[in-house]
């Protein structure tokens, strides 16, 4: 039996019908087609499909849609529209820390709640902020580099 | 070294070009198969058999058929006949069998995870609902899991199609190899096991197939590298034109070899739509990949190396045993890692004399095949181990005794024992640059002065050799529809800017962003002006695409002359506009320029504009045309061989067995680089993967061919958190055999990963007179090594 959501989704007010058994990550691609967050393995290990749910990141795999009721949730699309990311965004691409793509938007989502904690992280301590962040194509390094250089420049301003 | 390549003009061949492409996924705007939606579409989900090996007594569909959502249910005999079976054997891998393969299991199913049912349903999770409705009965048959069952004579075939357990046997042998042996100073042996492990690419396999009845078009829209063998394949096994079987393959989240082979779900995913005449869509979910992606390695070899007094290596004997599926993959087999595997052992190595033995075994697993670095981890890790062994007998520091043996930067060109030939190559130089890089003798004096504290550091060395730019004689010669040529449409566009249309794929190293640097060098543009665009099959020419580490020599090649082809038209066109020789003429800036003075004398936009819109006014006779197409197929060396070296720092902690990575060093040759930003992040994910390998990824079995670890909480892939920062040097020694000059680079860091921190931890282990010879190292293994727990050759070394 369909229930009634309501929610926030990047500053935009959704209301909809989902099954109790729909996951927030399968309602924002299927229903809302916010094909950014992705699914990897589906248990919250892999980190593809991180959103933010009232400012905090959740996997959007473990989390069912019904449980966002009433939440404001922001995917990389709302991050990039906002252009709260862009220098982390303009860091990855100038190093290249992403390949096929598919692990990007919840290594900003990731990189972004590190980021927001305020004090400037060392590279031991992005590695460990990155250990639920599953990335196949990269090695991990290029990635730590950019959001070390985010980490220093916002930290410097 | 050779410099054939000099560009006349600013060149963006080799710069860090960054990847427009890469802009979209940053923005959350990936384009993936598994995000697609099309109209009237429906997915698909699959009932599997929960046994390794068994014979289906019962299949009951009816309550299924009834579950809601569902709009259709098929088994083997809806399917199976609308499209023609097939093997995976080749001709120039003589006397290799399988038998053949269909869509759904008929009868006999084959291992833990074989596609018996396929449920069409509104939504995918009325399709798993409706799967649970169904009644699968199996009756237990032996199952083949390991290589002792697999090498009993008395044990039953994993399938009763086979006669044997035996896929393939192959031997290369030269005439010295048994006096060389006789007459060693020193022979150093071994045995060593490689789990199976798997690509688990971050996007699982995705298929959208789409059949048009109206058209007879068939639109299959295909996470895979290559698109057009799938072209091909569609279009033979279910009877249709060619020219209306399209293959779209967009962003690809990872395939690293796993997505060009033949999986069952996409052919039943092609075939519903034939039926249903509609989209369907199945994505597989993470237990789905890892009971049916192929699997990789699952090797164990039996190796000895022959050396004289002098520490030279005068020959090596190798036994290597792989344990493959209960058939051969299709279209590339399940034998081509194993015979990769015994040539190109001792690669690096000046090593008069050889003899290979290589067994491919079938059991009641889900198939292996090709996976980044076909073979080369398990050649590397046996050569380079015993060149660490010999070293340790000889007293010789293991720089050294690779310095004595390598083959010398000046013996080119050259031919392996086993048979590979070497254009060019450059180990000894590399060698002084890694030992440079890594300043092994402070690395040295730092490892001898923490043993002194009780802290256990090992350096290991890992040379390598690397086949890159495979032309026919890869899959070609024994009859398999692999294109080893490529194409490309380049055109000028009526607003003057470029536009490549290729068949080498993209899946995120970097192929759109090196083309158009090739591109734009031709045509004087910038790599900005150079849209290029690959994966569609309607769309480019057809070619192999990106597979082996041909997408930069092979595709680049295509697209450098391509790009050449169309600078000469548009300077003919030029010439007839401005009543000047064609060859004085030149492509700069964005205009056609006097080649001699560099002076302006056409904008291209003047140029494309005139063509297109007023062609009345060219001279009569005048070639229009702004679009050029070129087809490249190598020719000279049937592959081109790179080289490198890689160097692993690690610490073990001989109380927990954990290993922690400190460094990775590689210097590597892969010819002309067009992107160095590029290829150190090809290099680094590679080195990565290896290292997943040598040290945590394993698919586990039980004995009755149970997968026991089938989800990302139980197979360990490398996190950041373990991964060391890993520093890159180049040597460049470009191809002769093409103009560009460039070889591969895709497979150079998993080559070699593993032997280089396999070497490592032994070095770290060898006061404790313990080694390691099995991979993955878990602390289990390394602890055993130790004689801690339970001995080291535990369940999983059979």
């Amino acid at each position: 039996m369909k229930q009634a959501l309501e929610l926030q989704v990047n500053g935009e007010a959704v209301a909809l019908m989902v099954e109790p058994r729909q996951t927030l990550a399968d309602v924002l691609r299927d229903s809302l087609r916010l094909t950014g967050t992705h699914l990897g393995c589906e248990m919250g290990v892999c980190g593809a499909c991180l959103v933010l749910l009232d400012g905090k990141p959740v996997h959007g795999c473990l989390t069912l849609a019904v449980q966002a009721q009433g939440c404001a949730v922001t995917t990389v699309e709302g991050l990039d529209a906002s252009g709260e990311i862009a220098d982390l965004q303009a860091e990855f691409h100038a190093r290249n820390a992403l390949q096929c793509g598919y692990c990007t938007p919840g290594m900003l989502m990731t990189a972004q709640a590190l980021l927001k904690r305020g004090a400037v992280p060392d590279r031991a301590e992005i590695r460990e902020a990155l250990s639920g962040n599953f990335c196949r194509c990269t090695g991990y390094e290029a990635i730590v580099d950019a959001i070390a250089a985010t980490a220093a420049k916002r930290g410097a301003a | 070294m050779t410099q054939r390549f000099a560009p006349d003009r600013p060149a963006h061949i080799g710069q860090p070009h960054l990847r427009r492409n890469a802009l979209r996924h940053l923005a959350g705007r990936g384009a993936y198969v598994s995000d697609l939606a099309l109209p009237r579409m429906v997915h698909a989900a699959f009932l599997r058999s929960p046994m390794a090996h068994g014979r289906i007594t019962a299949l009951d569909l009816d309550e299924a058929r009834a579950a809601p959502g569902v709009i259709a249910v098929y088994s083997a005999a809806d399917l199976n006949p609308m499209c023609q079976g097939w093997t995976g054997v080749l001709s120039h891998f003589a006397g290799m069998t399988s038998p053949a393969q269909s869509i759904l299991a008929d009868q006999e199913v084959l291992w833990v995870g074989h596609p018996v049912a396929m449920v069409i349903a509104r939504t995918r999770a009325e399709a798993e609902d409706a799967c649970e409705k169904i009644l699968l009965d199996i009756d237990d048959l032996p199952a083949v899991a390991g290589f002792a069952p697999a090498l009993d004579p008395d044990m039953p075939a994993a399938a009763e199609a086979s006669a044997s357990n035996l896929c393939f046997r192959a031997e290369l042998k030269t005439e010295g190899a048994a006096a060389a042996f006789d007459g060693a100073a020193l022979v150093v042996e071994g045995e060593w096991r490689f789990g199976r492990h798997t690509a688990v690419t971050l996007e699982p396999r995705a298929v959208v197939a789409d059949y048009d009845p109206a058209s007879g078009q068939l639109t299959v829209h295909h996470g895979t590298q290559t698109p057009f063998q799938f072209q091909d394949v569609y279009a033979r096994q279910f009877g249709l034109p060619d020219n209306r079987v399209r293959v779209i393959s967009p962003d690809v989240g990872g395939s690293f070899g796993m997505k060009l082979h033949l999986y069952h779900e996409e052919m039943a995913t092609v075939a519903a739509s034939l039926k249903l005449h509609r989209p369907v869509r199945f994505v597989a979910d993470r237990l789905e990949s890892f009971t049916s992606d192929i699997h990789a390695r699952d090797h164990k070899v039996k190796a000895r190396m022959a050396l004289d007094g002098q520490g030279q290596v005068l020959a090596m004997e190798v036994l290597d045993r792989t344990l493959i599926g209960p058939y051969s993959t299709y279209p590339r087999t399940s034998v081509a890692e194993g015979n990769q595997v015994i040539r190109l052992m001792g690669a690096p190595y000046a090593m008069p004399d050889y003899h290979g033995v290589l067994e491919v075994l079938f059991q009641n697993k889900v198939q292996t095949s090709q996976y980044r670095a076909v073979g080369h981890p398990i050649a590397v890790q046996v050569t380079e181990a015993l060149i660490d062994l010999a070293a340790e007998k000889l007293g010789l520091d293991p720089f050294e005794m690779r310095a004595r043996n390598v083959v010398a930067d000046d013996a080119y060109p050259c031919a392996s024992a086993t048979g590979y030939r070497f254009e060019k190559l450059s180990h000894q130089e590399s060698l002084r640059r890694l030992r440079a890089l890594m300043d092994y003798d402070g690395l040295r004096a730092e490892q001898a002065a923490l043993r002194e504290k009780g802290i256990h550091r090992g350096i290991g060395l890992a040379t390598f050799v690397e086949i890159t730019n495979p032309g026919a004689a890869f899959y070609g010669v024994g009859g398999a529809r692999i294109s080893a040529q490529d194409g490309a449409v380049v055109r000028l566009t009526p607003g003057g800017e470029a536009h490549c249309a290729i068949s080498v794929t993209e899946q995120g190293q970097g192929t759109e962003t090196i083309i158009a640097q090739i591109v734009a060098d031709q045509l004087g543009l910038t790599p900005d002006q150079v849209k290029v665009v690959t994966g569609d099959t309607d769309a480019t020419p057809s070619g192999g695409a990106t597979w082996a580490c041909r997408g930069a020599g092979i595709g680049g090649e295509t697209a450098l002359r391509a790009g050449r082809k169309l600078a000469e038209q548009l300077c003919r066109i030029a010439g007839a506009i401005l009543q000047a020789a064609p060859e004085s003429l030149a492509l700069r800036g964005g205009a056609v320029v006097d080649a001699a003075t560099g002076a302006e004398r056409l904008a291209l936009a003047e140029l494309a504009r005139i063509a297109t819109y007023r062609p009345d006014t060219l001279p009569e006779g005048t070639d229009n045309s702004l679009s050029v197409a070129q087809h490249f197929a190598p020719q000279g060396y049937p592959f081109g061989f790179t080289n490198g070296v890689q160097a692993a720092w690690v610490e073990v902690d001989t109380e927990t067995g954990l290993v922690k990575l400190l460094k990775h060093w590689v210097v590597e040759d892969c010819g002309r680089i067009i992107n160095p930003l590029l290829v150190d992040e090809q290099i680094r994910g590679g080195v990565v993967q290896g290292l997943g390998a040598a040290l945590y990824e394993e698919c586990l079995y039980d004995d009755a061919g149970q997968l026991l670890n089938g989800s990302l909480a139980d197979y360990l892939v490398p996190m950041a958190g373990e991964m060391p920062d890993i520093l890159i040097g180049h040597v460049e020694t470009p191809t002769e055999d093409t103009i560009l000059g460039a070889k591969g680079v895709g497979e150079a860091g998993t080559a070699a990963a593993g032997a280089a921190v396999m070497n490592a931890v032994n070095d770290a282990l060898r006061p404790f007179g313990a080694r390691l010879c099995q991979t993955p190292m878990t602390p289990a293994r390394i602890l055993a090594a130790l004689g801690i727990g339970p001995t080291e050759r535990d369940e999983t070394w059979n």
